[in-house]
């Protein structure tokens, strides 16, 4: 039998009367696609799509197809289903794969639509108006304490502490040093400076450079405790203790030894050339009771900064965070189903979890149930790709937003899922010196700078169109949304009424 | 979810969807404490006929009942006897009624349609306070949301002390003749006229909402309806109207009956000051502006609306934090005037002493004077 038994998903066609011979392909390309023979050569059986040559070719002599190759259709066997059948047969093993899930499962936020004004209210035009994001996270006392002393002047008894500003309501999501490169964190570091917002570290650890940037951080704390010292917990305005990843319910951090080198082994704390295996679950977190010592240990450790958990949303979400709340969490990160990861099995990535929208809906109302909404703020993440989901989201409930997958793209990422391999072309997810010295850090910073500007004119606008002028005025506003196409069971858990109601 | 409203009807108020109305208000008191007729406001809201569509009017007046003046005077309408009755049940299980009666009016033709209205003064049983460890206020408020939930066809549209709320489906000045309110006087008044979008035909959906002493007419779509009356919910209120006005009124019963924060303080809750405003000031006041909008998010109240609250120790005129809605304030000797137009203050008061427009989210707080 032939070695390539599965044919290639992509052919990669060279117009070789268009070029020019000027290799840059072959320097170009992370998955070793071109050859020089005389001639620019190309094995399409390497290719994934991921467009850097196509970008970077001078004389765009580079054309990516679909392999147009033809399957006997059949409804049930999906090629897919085929393809990883071939896969396994040959090498045992889990099918490894990156991003965020590719299924084609019903996307909730876009059955939502947003409400507008129309002459009973008036919209307002944020272009003459002020229109206000600024968002706080963490912990909040039900109600405030508010006296007048002997001169009747106003006295506050309880002020707010504990609490991080954010200007805008969208965080850069947990995405490790290790499964990134130091110079991909490095521009979410600026970006997350200069827009007044944050990042978080993931669990591999904060490089002694971007110690810099640590008040726009959040340090993260995962069953693997990579790079987890005393020096790296205070470093940061908050704390995350990650129990799970929404493109892997249930299972821990892996990086495979090759994204392992000297940086990432220093910054890690771990040997060089070895996985990165994180254990399923914290070995000491085996119920709602570890969970509580561990948030007041670390609270400990820092002097009471703010402690955020982070979920992957699954089936009993509500009942969870309600728990996690009650631990003494200050923010609850809750990752849907389609967030993305560096590496996952792909059953569990495509078939663990649920979606965000749902997530939101059901803890915010969970939450409010049991009167303690104020508690925690709810960020919301995995899933969020457009200024109309962050609107969404906050509409269900949710305080925040947490981004990666679109911060990736914002800096070159074609979605080509690879990232697990370390071969990423735009010297994203990989640690090889000559792919990662592509990415500057300051071209990135200035994407994320504008991505993250951009959906907030775009939420902003929304916002005038809603007549509010203030973005906890939408904050779980779901008279504001309403469903096209969703059964009635799931418009009840949204919260949400259909259109024409 | 269509509005059911028939004679037998059990869901008599509840089916119905939130209607956006606009509307006129108008307000005056007297900070001496002296007490006006009724017909003084009828006047007020007469030139404001423009501003509603008939089908929706009413009044609070303030220090009416001095003669009952320590009961909590329940004013209910009732869709039928029957309702009547199972109400007047729960009541005699709960409190000790002073004296009940009918609550007087006088028919006329536009005004068509009238429930059963009576009126209740009571004090709560002793023994229920005991038992239950309430407030004599909380266990009022509780007692009037079931009533409201709970028994059909019963509606109480008013349960303050030495105060009362008088409401109809009609124009305002034709509602303020139908209760002969010329025949009342009080400190304080306040009137309503609505112009909904659709029609409730509904007389609980009138305004003033009124919860113990608290009334409020309202101006108004609240943008931010969905987060506030979620809000709402986390600290046990049940808002059943689906009306904007009853949010305000639970907002300001919430704020400064249950947290007792300041007057002026729940305003810049619910008109919250922008951070731009709140950035230029530092120290101790940046603190308190800074977690109240945090903590009493929830509670800030987006989208156009002019608002003026009564209660028992005055006054209050409210603007939404860009000023959408008109309002305006006058003050001749011990009066204060709030109302949507110069107009009808002026028809009331043709000479004031000061008039003015008050700025988005500064309230207007006209008090009793010490003494009064
Ligand atoms: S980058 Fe384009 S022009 Fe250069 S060698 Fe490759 S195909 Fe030819
Ligand atoms: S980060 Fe790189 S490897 Fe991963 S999907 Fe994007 S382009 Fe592909």
């Amino acid at each position: 039998m032939p070695d390539r038994f599965l044919p290639s998903e992509f052919i990669v066609n060279v117009d070789h009367q268009r070029c020019r011979r000027c290799k840059r392909c072959i320097l170009n390309c992370g998955f070793g696609v071109f050859d020089f023979q005389n001639m620019t050569t190309a094995d399409s059986s390497k290719c994934v799509a991921c467009h850097r040559c196509v970008v970077f070719c001078p004389e765009e002599a580079i054309t990516i197809t679909r392999n147009p190759l033809a399957y006997r259709e059949h409804a049930s066997w999906d090629v897919e289903l085929r393809k990883a059948i071939w896969k396994q047969a040959q090498n045992s093993g889990m099918i490894l794969t990156g991003m965020g899930n590719d299924k084609p499962w019903l996307n909730i936020f876009d059955h939502l639509l947003i409400d507008a004004c129309q002459v009973t209210n008036p919209s307002i035009d944020p272009l003459r108006e002020p229109m206000e994001l600024r968002t706080y996270l963490g912990r909040k006392p039900d109600r405030l304490e508010v006296k007048l002393d002997s001169e009747g002047k106003i006295v506050l008894e309880n002020p707010l502490e504990n609490n991080i500003m954010i200007n805008v309501p969208i965080i850069f999501s947990g995405m490790s040093y290790g499964s990134i490169s130091l110079n991909a964190q490095r521009a979410i570091a600026i970006a997350a400076e200069r827009l007044g917002t944050l990042m978080n570290t993931g669990e591999g650890g904060l490089h002694e450079e971007l110690y810099p940037y640590a008040d726009h951080i959040i340090v993260q704390c995962a069953s693997g405790r990579f790079g987890v010292h005393s020096k790296y917990l205070n470093a940061g305005v908050a704390v995350e203790i990650k129990i799970g990843q929404g493109a892997k319910p249930g299972i821990g951090g892996h990086l495979p030894g090759e994204k392992i080198g000297r940086e990432v082994s220093g910054t890690r704390m771990i040997p060089q050339g070895t996985d990165a295996l994180s254990p399923a679950p914290h070995h000491d977190i085996y119920s709602i009771e570890d969970l509580r010592q561990l948030i007041y240990a670390l609270k400990e450790a820092t002097g009471y900064k703010p402690v955020s958990v982070k979920i992957a949303t699954v089936h009993n979400v509500a009942a969870i965070a309600s728990g996690i709340a009650r631990a003494g969490a200050d923010m609850i990160y809750l990752d849907g189903f389609r967030g993305g990861t560096g590496a996952s099995p792909a059953v569990v990535r495509d078939h663990v979890g649920i979606p965000i929208e749902i997530a939101i809906a059901v803890v915010d109302e969970q939450l409010r149930n049991e009167g303690i909404r104020n508690m925690v703020s709810i960020i919301a993440a995995g899933g969020i790709r457009s200024s109309a989901d962050v609107v969404k989201a906050i509409a269900l409930g949710a305080d925040a937003v947490a981004i990666g997958t679109a911060a990736l793209i914002a800096m070159g990422c074609r979605l080509c899922q690879k990232c697990y391999t370390g071969n990423c072309s735009w010297g994203i997810a990989t640690q090889r010196p000559e792919l990662t010295s592509r990415l500057d850090p300051d071209w990135g910073a200035e994407r994320l700078v504008n991505l993250v500007n951009s959906w907030s004119l775009e939420v902003k606008e929304v916002l005038g169109a809603l007549g509010i002028n203030a973005i906890e005025s939408l904050r779980g506003n779901r008279d504001r949304l309403r469903s096209l196409g969703l059964d009635p069971a799931t418009n009840e858990v949204l919260g949400v009424k259909p259109v024409g109601k | 979810m269509s509005l059911e409203v028939s004679d037998n009807s059990m869901k008599w108020r509840f089916d119905f969807s939130r209607i956006p109305s606009a509307c006129g208000l108008s307000g005056f008191i007297n900070r001496d404490g002296n007490r006006v007729g009724g017909e003084v406001i009828i006047e007020s809201m007469r030139v404001m006929n423009e501003r509603g569509n008939g089908l929706g009017g009413g009044f609070a007046g303030y220090g009416i009942y001095p003669e009952y003046a320590e009961d909590y005077a329940l004013h209910i309408m009732f869709e039928s006897q029957e309702g009547k009755l199972a109400c007047e049940a729960l009541l005699k299980e709960n409190v000790n009624v002073e004296k009940m009666e009918e609550i007087p009016t006088e028919p006329n033709e536009r005004i068509v349609n009238p429930p059963i209205l009576w009126r209740y003064f009571c004090k709560p049983r002793a023994e229920k306070l005991n038992e239950t460890g309430k407030s004599e206020d909380d266990f009022i408020v509780d007692l009037v949301m079931q009533i409201n939930t709970d028994v059909p066809g019963s509606f109480v549209f008013s349960s303050g002390k030495n105060m009362g709320v008088f409401k109809a489906v009609g124009f305002a000045e034709d509602v303020g003749d139908f209760y002969r309110l010329g025949e009342y006087k009080g400190y304080a008044w306040i009137g309503h006229t609505r112009f909904p979008t659709n029609t409730p035909g509904w007389w609980g959906g009138a305004h003033p909402f009124n919860i113990l002493d608290w009334s409020v007419v309202h101006n108004g779509e609240i943008s931010s309806y969905g987060t506030n009356k979620r809000y709402l919910e986390m600290f046990g209120y049940r808002c059943t109207l689906l009306t904007d006005t009853e949010v305000m009124a639970y907002l300001f019963d919430l704020l400064i009956r249950k947290h007792r924060l300041p007057i002026e303080i729940a305003c810049s809750v619910m008109a919250a000051p922008f951070w731009k405003d709140i950035d230029r000031t530092n120290g101790d006041e940046r603190k308190l502006y800074e977690s109240l909008r945090s903590v009493y998010a929830g509670a800030l109240v987006n989208g156009p609306f002019a608002v003026i609250v009564g209660f028992s120790r005055g006054l209050m005129g409210l603007n939404d934090r860009i000023k959408l809605r008109p309002l305006v304030a006058a003050e001749k000797n011990e009066y204060i005037y709030i109302s949507s137009e110069e107009a009808a203050i002026r028809e009331i008061c043709p000479k004031p002493e000061r008039i003015w427009a008050p700025r988005a989210g500064k309230p207007v707080i006209a008090l009793l004077r010490d003494g009064a």
